[in-house]
């Protein structure tokens, strides 16, 4: 019997043929995927990466939801032309929280992975609401309605709970205190800010949009951005330390 | 009396228990949507809830309507198809596709002139753009996949359908889950994982139509009278079921709330973006690269009248080919922070794809032998062939952009737009728009209107896609160069505002070439219009004799 006659036993066989199929599929995804969560050296070991503010948290569901990730990476990769354009190199601990990963496809526009602290609140501000005042060739979307909306943070605790129980380190504290950190890091010159950064340090605490009387989606937003990739000390970072 | 009872009409099990489940769905939304937290997630409840009872009264409606005895399996000696699920499909891709394809000129017209996201949260770019990708691939895409897979199912296994209710529930569930997807992006629900944008709720009502879907499939290949399982329904059921575990995998997810639209993935980070990718690159290899295989191995022996090229390689295709994809997922994470060691295996397995994918390609292609004439005369072959040869353009590029020293360069770009379209347009719309200048006249016993229409279709969007890719060529081989060049002072050279300018008359071509594209699915809309509203045909299609030689 030849070896291409035993092939008969899938073509006369359907549950044989699905069983086969499965196998064969099995193999790939099972390999790539299964060590990248027992491989220690998967995540770096580094100092600094904490879970998102509740409002941090409530800005990254809003870029979410604006699909940002369409069109802006938060992925440096060590060329050097990124690591001069954009700062250091991303680490996998920098998104270890992050559910899901924000690494984007596509750069219509810059990478945001450490955009935080780059541009000035009014600048986000501004180009949030007409990009083209502060880049003139920027062919990004207008979002000027953000500034306009009220937050809903109204269910944010249940938010945190959910991350929680698939293993993001938040604390019952954090959980029983999300809805007053949000209104605490949105307001300047909040009294329960130096709570809020205890919890979370080196968050940000103060109105960001430009309108304290009100916390709006911009404020959310913004909070986000001017996190984004400064929570590890790159000077105290030693990049020896990880190579096995 | 015993006559009368014997002849009573029951409710069939599939009829009865989908009846009352969906009654329960029913109630089970609308309490949702009392409670939701958001009016956008309360829309969507109060969509499940109409469309569940609209469902119940057809269940009913069809069952007074129908003859005591279910419709036998055979008729006559001869298979009793179920074609109306079929056209259903079939026609729901032809408006899919051409509304995907609007929308997808209105996002490439949007990169052009940033104006035309009218500063509305439902019109900008973020959110159309998972609207196009899903139209496209999903809609348009997966309705020619299910319509086509129910046909060649019955056809190659001579054997009806199974299932009543279910194949119904199949096509018109799986319609529903597009438009709770698309209204969905619209009003900014969505979990940004590429190509499975849509939320948990959505996920699951999928998970239940899919699973249905594969029961069918493999109901009606177990009915077959056939002893062999053709080779095309092996890449349907590699597609259905490697769909549904990946699915699975790549959106198992925490909701915050019942009542609330928002979940949080299981994964994080870096595993988070493997199972991303592993899902995104295999929707690639298993939703428009084996379910569309499926389509080739029927649609061109059966219109080109010649058995398939090789049937040795069919079975090293298919076996190699569905290995072999499954390890690419890490070629879209190149220089990213996963590890080195996934990365290169995903490098080293998307260059021996470049193998299988040409072995099919030569197994499409060479099916013609003896038929070439046929390409001249016939446009609907034309394409199809045509559609295959694009599938060995993109299968070939596909492996060079996953070696990491050129998708340093590319990633990011437009080059992987432009790859992604030589693929979508040339082989997975040539391809559909084959089957279904095949399918619709087979399906409603008509001749096809116009063939001089269908060469017009496939000049005007050749012309399309030769501007689409090549533009996107240009633009992302440059935009790449641009973003690594330096000044002879060792300065980068441009800032990154420069690069998005430079793109300007790139994006114009594209767009153009959008254009010509969506012109050529509205001829083919058009023609099948005119094919199904024509008159039937004397003789019934696909039974013509052969001319004498």
């Amino acid at each position: 019997m030849s070896y291409w006659s035993r092939h008969a036993i899938f073509e006369k066989n359907s549950i044989v043929l699905v069983i086969g199929i499965l196998i064969v599929i099995a193999i790939g995804g099972l390999v790539e995927i299964v060590p990248l969560f027992y491989l220690k050296n998967t995540i770096e070991k580094v100092d600094g990466v904490r879970p998102y503010t509740p409002l941090e948290l409530a800005g990254r569901n809003i870029y979410v939801r604006e699909g940002c990730y369409l069109c802006h990476s938060q992925m440096i990769r060590p060329l050097r032309d990124e690591v001069e354009r954009y700062g250091h190199y991303s680490l996998a601990a920098e998104s270890m929280y992050d559910k899901p990963f924000q690494w984007g496809s596509k750069r219509t526009g810059p990478d945001l992975a450490r955009i935080g602290g780059k541009y000035s609140d009014d600048w986000h501000r501004d180009h949030l609401k007409d990009p083209r005042s502060v880049v003139p060739g920027s062919i990004m979307p207008d979002y000027s309605w953000l500034a306009q909306t009220d937050l809903d943070f109204s269910h944010i605790a249940q938010d945190l709970k959910a991350q929680a129980l698939l293993g993001v380190p938040y604390t019952e504290d954090m959980i029983a205190k999300a809805g007053a950190d949000v209104v605490a890091q949105a307001t300047n010159d909040n009294p329960d800010a130096a709570d809020l950064i205890k919890r979370y340090p080196k968050s940000n605490a103060r109105d960001f949009d430009g309108d304290p009387g009100r916390i709006t989606e911009a404020d959310a937003l913004i909070a986000y951005l001017q996190m984004l990739g400064t929570q590890v000390d790159f000077k105290l970072y030693d990049d020896k330390v990880n190579i096995r | 009396m015993a006559n009368t009872l014997a002849s009573r009409k029951i409710m069939t099990i599939g009829e009865g228990g989908t009846a009352i489940t969906l009654v329960a769905l029913a109630v089970l939304s609308i309490i949702v949507a009392a409670k939701a937290y958001t009016p956008e997630y309360a829309f969507h409840a109060y969509l499940f809830a109409a469309a569940s009872i609209a469902a119940v009264f057809a269940i009913i409606n069809r069952f007074y309507e129908r003859p005591v005895e279910t419709p036998l399996v055979t008729a006559d000696g001869k298979p009793n198809y179920n074609m109306g699920p079929v056209k259903f499909a079939s026609v729901a891709a032809v408006i899919w596709g051409v509304a995907g394809f609007t929308v997808g000129l209105i996002i490439a017209l949007q990169l052009a002139f940033p104006a035309l996201n009218l500063d509305l949260p439902w019109t900008t770019f973020g959110r159309l753009r998972p609207l196009h990708t899903s139209a496209v691939i999903f809609a348009f895409g997966g309705n020619v996949l299910i319509a086509t897979s129910m046909y060649v199912v019955q056809r190659t296994c001579r054997a009806r359908m199974a299932g009543e209710i279910a194949p119904w529930f199949v096509v018109l569930g799986y319609n529903f889950f597009i438009v709770i997807a698309g209204t969905g992006y619209l009003l900014g629900i969505t979990q940004s994982k590429e190509y499975a944008e849509p939320e948990w709720y959505s996920d699951l009502f999928l998970t239940v139509v899919w699973v249905t879907y594969f029961l069918i499939y493999l109901g009606t290949i177990m009915r077959r009278t056939e002893p062999h399982i053709y080779v095309a329904n092996w890449f349907y059921l590699a597609f259905i079921v490697t769909i549904a575990v990946l699915h699975l995998g790549n959106n198992a997810s925490v909701p915050v709330s019942l009542y609330s639209p928002k979940s949080y993935i299981v994964w994080s980070g870096v595993q988070d973006a493997m199972v991303q990718w592993w899902y995104g690159h295999n929707a690639v290899g298993f939703f428009l690269t084996a379910g569309f295989l499926g389509i080739m191995y029927y649609f061109i022996p059966k219109r080109a009248d010649r058995p398939v090229y090789s049937y040795r390689l069919s079975i090293i295709h298919f076996w190699s080919l569905i290995f072999l994809y499954i390890w690419a997922g890490p070629h879209h994470l190149h220089y990213t922070a996963l590890p080195d060691w996934a990365q290169t295996l995903g490098m080293t397995f998307s260059v021996m794809l470049w193998m299988p994918s040409w072995g099919g390609m030569i197994n499409g292609i060479m099916t013609l032998s003896g038929a070439w004439d046929k390409l001249r005369t016939d446009p609907v072959l034309r394409m199809m062939v045509v559609s295959v040869a694009f599938y060995g353009m993109a299968t070939f590029e596909g492996p060079l952009m996953s070696i990491k020293i050129v998708n340093s360069l590319s990633h990011y770009t437009d080059w992987t737009i432009g790859h992604v379209h030589s693929g979508a347009l040339g082989w997975v719309g040539y391809i559909s728009f084959g089957a279904l200048y095949c399918l619709v006249p087979w399906l409603w016993n008509r001749q096809l209107y116009s063939l001089k229409l269908v060469d017009w279709h496939f000049w005007i969007s050749t012309i399309g896609i030769v501007l689409y890719v090549s533009a996107m060529w240009v633009s992302g081989i440059m935009q790449g160069v641009m973003w690594r060049s330096y000044t002879s002072l060792g300065f980068l050279e441009y800032s990154f505002v420069e690069t998005v300018e430079a793109m300007h008359v790139f994006y114009v071509v594209r767009a153009l070439g959008g254009l010509l594209f969506l012109t050529g699915a509205l001829l083919m809309a058009w023609n099948l219009w005119k094919t199904v509203t024509s008159a039937a045909s004397a003789e019934p299609a696909g039974l013509r004799l052969a001319p004498a030689e």
